[in-house]
């Protein structure tokens, strides 16, 4: 059994994992906090939020995030490709930056307008 | 060939300095740190002091009297905030009121005008918070409070203003006697002048023993305080000092000049340039306060911060001259409330040690800056329609427009860093102490200076605030 | 002038106006000192905001994109880098921009100027006053708004969400983040960004120590931390050194009433902020605040729906008058920290008031009990409570109509 606490939204339900019963998953007041449970032992994943570079914008940086969560592992191979992203402006809320982050199959997308 | 070099621009340089440059001198000020008024200028209870405290007979009981009208008269010619709020010293027991009656009797032998020893009731009366075990109070109201940064840099920026050169980062290093006078090596260069004059505040007898032999030794002692948010500043009225006991001189609590509480300070022998505020001293000047006033809201802090006296093995300052080379030293309290005075005492002694003053035909000494919040309504929409940055406001706590962080950019002492743009503008001051305007006011430097945002320092060369990325 | 004017285009401000609008004002602006709309959304790149309100998991720039654009299709106005000096009890607002420095009036406000970071001075720390000491807020714009790293070597004090997200981020970033340290023996933070922002990069968190000494001259050069006892105060023999040129502070929020002081608006010492109504109505009669200037809020997504009723309630003022008649007065007892409101008119159009605070300490199985006197009015049952969350309950408005005095209390079941 594997005590944590679910991420999924700020609620924070205190999750319990069954290891031995299919990871199954107690104390969860949604569906997501048990997909989270097992997912958290079996293939832990994060999204990942960060800045890219931006040419011609009011700011210097457009911030970003995967449309999904990618592998926890990956996290700072991930920065590291992102900071050879270079965007020019206009770019739009939602716009993907980057496709198939490392072969993830997830794509990067800009988080507002600029 | 400079005839006058100033060691230190200090609040004592600065004076010396402004006053010096009415005449037909060549003059050079020699700073180490990167700003004026970066030592013991920086930090202190910033009061005017009426001049009941120093011994009769002294310098400081002389230039202290003599400077509080000097003082008032030049911060309305230079555009320095200055607010004449008096002063009380509160006695807690018949021994205290002893010293209140003794301090009265000085005060008049000082010269001090419309000193009064005031009853419990009268002093509660004119200061509601104080405890209520005062047993009785010296009233002192010629008492004032400014700002020393505001006050050293208008003394200053007008010497500029009037030829006198100031050169900042330019360490003196070591002075030679020479026929002509002497070479004085600062920063990188040295330089010649015929007659030094040692401002050096902390380190005025390392100075002094470049020259001549030891005479005297400068003992830095610190003094912590508590700055509160302006919501506290209406806590007292005046300046409100305690008697020196045994354990110490006691702590003040007084409005400053611009609204805020000011609360210190404690007394630490400390090693030149320690300016830390240890836990012990904070906890000191808390305790000490509370006595004066009970219902001070600590709670209400916005900054701690230490500043260095430069005591010295003197009782008296000291100020001599001999064989060119003059010591403005042991400028402790109430150095701040004399400086005028004492800027007089040293063109006296100038002349007399056969310096020749002779006025310039033509001089500035009048100086205006431009402060938003202070406008009437119809004056804030003038200044706007004019120069629409005045219609930006960067630092929202004091309400400090992008107009004036600029206007102290473009005046004769270029402010480099962010701390001093604040000693110029109040720009980072308020009760957020700078968290939402010091990332703008970066941004506002950096582009008006020509230089990158990580090349600006918060306060001394090298504290640097951030780094570019490298992507 | 205006039917409405709204002071700040953050979240607060911009669910406020586009309520009102929705109810049918037409007549409004939004005064926004920034040159965009967003607030401090606009650095809170991370995720975790609009669940409740969207119910999917977004960016704080991308929350702030929706209401933009909202606010956008209607015909609300919106004046951006104006700065308001002054707010006057008849309701003039004097205004501060590079277009003019004027005075506009509004029949009614609605106060959303949200809440700046405690500092340094605030929780008095010793030692020297180097570059290098950021709140955690400064430290954020400066990564996420302009690219510049604030330092190396981090240690972050207090564990405040904004604290525990940079942590994340500065090590993203390439920083060491060596320690997290938190004065209370629980964090302040939510949960979530202990696990996600902390645990995930194995950044340790030392509860119920401080930070005592601060140590350089120019920049940061090190650092004293101390546990400290059930006082606070720090026990000696307990000192860890870190070697760091890096100190974010994470101490806490202070909703931002300058103006709100200025108007001769009462406040209340519990929040920092003005005691408001149900409908966030403050003392003065069409004046509603919402949002972070009331109360520091955990969630985004609650400041929406908080300021939606401000923007109702204005709208509401200004089309059908004012609420008239006395009020229920709504007090703090046991364990609870303030409530928002603090008062209750009698004869309120809502039929369920939302009521929020916090609790003074952390609790296992609780129970929120809404009473008055001897009387037990309401209870809810709660599995976790913890002061770095905000508690939010429901009660019906018919139940509390006989009532003067309402508090609202906690403790274990």
């Amino acid at each position: 059994m594997t005590e944590l606490t679910c991420i999924c939204c700020p609620m924070g339900c205190r999750l319990t994992v069954d290891e031995d019963n299919d990871y199954a998953v107690t104390g969860n007041t949604c569906k997501r906090g048990a997909v989270y449970g097992r997912n958290e032992l079996m293939n832990p994943t994060r999204v990942l939020t960060t800045t890219v570079a931006i040419d011609g914008a009011s700011h210097g940086r457009m911030p970003v995030r995967t449309a999904d969560a990618i592998p926890k592992g990956k996290l700072f191979e991930a920065i590291e490709e992102l900071k050879k992203v270079h965007l020019t402006s206009p770019v739009h809320c939602g716009d993907v930056v980057l496709e198939n982050l490392l072969g993830t199959g997830v794509d990067v997308i800009a988080s507002r307008d600029l | 060939m400079y005839d006058v070099a100033i060691i230190g621009c200090g609040v004592i340089g600065s004076s010396i300095a402004y006053r010096l440059s009415k005449f037909n001198l060549k003059t050079v000020v020699l700073e180490k740190e990167n700003d004026v008024a970066m030592g013991c200028t920086r930090a202190n209870s910033a009061i005017i002091h009426a001049g009941y405290d120093p011994a009769e007979g002294t310098l400081m009981a002389k230039l202290n009297v003599r400077s509080v009208d000097l003082t008032k008269e030049l911060c309305e010619k230079l555009d320095v905030p200055y607010a004449q709020i008096g002063s009380l010293v509160l006695a807690f027991s018949d021994e205290e009121s002893e010293h209140v009656r003794r301090l009265y009797d000085r005060g008049v032998t000082n010269g001090v005008p419309g000193l009064r020893i005031l009853s419990y009731d009268e002093a509660k009366a004119m200061e509601p918070n104080i405890a209520d075990n005062v047993t009785c109070a010296l009233y002192a109201p010629t008492a004032a409070v400014i700002n020393p940064w505001e006050y050293a840099l208008a003394l200053a920026e007008t010497a500029v203003t009037n030829g006198v050169e100031l050169r900042l980062e330019a360490e003196v290093k070591s002075i030679a006697k020479t026929d002509a006078g002497f070479a004085i090596t600062a920063g990188e260069d040295t330089i010649e002048a015929k007659y030094v004059i040692n401002c050096a505040g902390a380190e005025a007898d390392v100075i002094h023993d470049m020259v001549l032999p030891h005479a005297f030794e400068i003992l830095p002692s610190k003094g912590a305080y508590y700055l509160l948010d302006k919501s506290e500043g209406t806590r007292t009225k005046h300046v409100v000092f305690q008697c020196p006991t045994k354990v110490g001189k006691g702590v003040l609590v007084s409005p400053t000049v611009h609204g805020n509480l000011i609360v210190g300070p404690n007394a630490a022998d400390c090693a030149v340039g320690d300016t830390s505020a240890g836990a012990d001293d904070l906890a000191f000047v808390r305790k000490m306060a509370v006595k004066s006033v009970p219902s001070i809201d600590f709670r209400q802090n916005i900054r701690n911060f230490a500043g260095v006296r430069p005591n010295s093995t003197n009782d008296d300052f000291i100020i001599h001259m001999q064989d060119g080379f003059c010591d403005v030293a042991g400028i402790k309290s109430p150095g701040l409330a004399s400086a005028a005075g004492i800027a007089e005492y040293v063109e006296q002694m100038l002349t007399d040690n056969g310096v020749v003053l002779t006025e310039k035909a033509s001089y500035t000494d009048t100086r205006t800056q431009p402060r938003f919040k202070e406008m009437s309504h119809e004056a804030r929409a003038e200044i706007v329609k004019k120069d629409p940055k005045f219609g930006r406001v960067i630092c929202r706590c004091e309400t400090i427009t992008e107009g004036e962080i600029i206007d102290s950019i473009r005046r004769p002492i270029v402010p480099r860093t962010v701390d001093a743009i604040k000693r110029r503008c109040c720009a980072g001051m308020g009760r957020c102490q700078g968290g939402f305007c010091g990332p703008r006011v970066v941004e506002i430097l950096a582009r008006e200076l020509g230089v990158s945002r990580q090349d600006i320092d918060k306060d001394k060369t090298g504290s640097y605030i951030v780094r570019e990325r490298e992507d | 002038m205006y039917d409405l004017a709204v002071i700040g285009g953050g979240p607060a401000g911009l669910a406020a106006a586009y309520s009102a609008y929705e109810k049918g004002l037409r007549n409004i602006i939004i005064l926004e000192r920034d040159k965009e709309l967003g607030g401090i959304l606009n650095q809170c790149i991370h995720n975790g905001f609009g669940l409740h309100r969207f119910k999917e998991e977004l960016s704080g720039p991308e929350y702030a994109h929706r209401y933009i654009e909202m606010v956008q299709d209607t015909s609300v106005e919106v004046k951006l880098d104006t700065m308001v000096i002054e707010i006057t009890p008849d309701k003039k607002i004097f205004l501060d921009s590079p277009s003019g420095y004027e005075c506009i009036e509004a029949k009614s406000i609605v106060l959303s100027m949200g809440c700046r970071e405690r500092t340094r001075g605030a929780i008095s720390i010793p030692g020297t006053r180097p570059s290098g000491v950021f709140t955690a807020g400064a430290a954020q714009r400066y990564l996420n708004m302009e690219g510049l790293m604030a330092g190396k070597r981090v240690v972050i004090l207090g564990s405040g969400d904004i604290g525990l997200i940079m942590a994340r981020r500065m090590t993203l970033e390439g920083a060491k983040v060596l320690a997290c340290v938190e004065v209370m023996p629980y964090s302040g933070g939510l949960t979530r960004n202990i696990v996600q922002c902390l645990n995930d990069f194995d950044i340790p968190l030392y509860l119920s120590h401080t930070v005592t000494e601060i140590r350089g001259d120019k920049r940061l050069e090190g650092l004293t931390v101390m546990e400290v006892d059930e006082n606070r105060r720090p026990i000696p023999g307990t000192e860890m050194e870190f070697d760091c040129d890096t100190l974010l502070l994470s101490v806490g929020l202070i909703p931002e009433n300058e103006l709100t002081r200025g108007a001769g608006i009462e406040m209340d010492p519990r929040t920092n902020g003005a005691y408001v109504f149900e409908n966030m109505e403050t003392s003065i009669e069409g004046v509603f605040a919402c949002g972070n200037v009331v109360h520091v809020h955990d969630l985004v997504d609650f400041v929406s729906a908080e300021s939606a009723r401000a923007g109702e309630a204005a709208a509401d003022y200004v089309l059908n008058g004012p609420v008239k008649g006395d009020y229920i007065r709504l007090v703090n007892g046991d364990a609870v920290g303030y409530t928002v409101p603090q008062k209750i008119h009698r004869d309120t159009v809502a039929d369920k008031i939302d009521v929020f605070f916090r609790v003074r300490s952390v609790f296992g199985k609780s129970q929120i009990v809404i009473s008055s006197g001897d009387t037990e009015i309401q209870v809810f049952k709660r599995p976790y409570m913890a002061p770095g969350e905000m508690e939010h309950i429901v009660i019906s408005a018919d139940k509390l109509k006989g009532f003067d005095t309402v508090t609202v209390s906690a403790k274990e079941a």
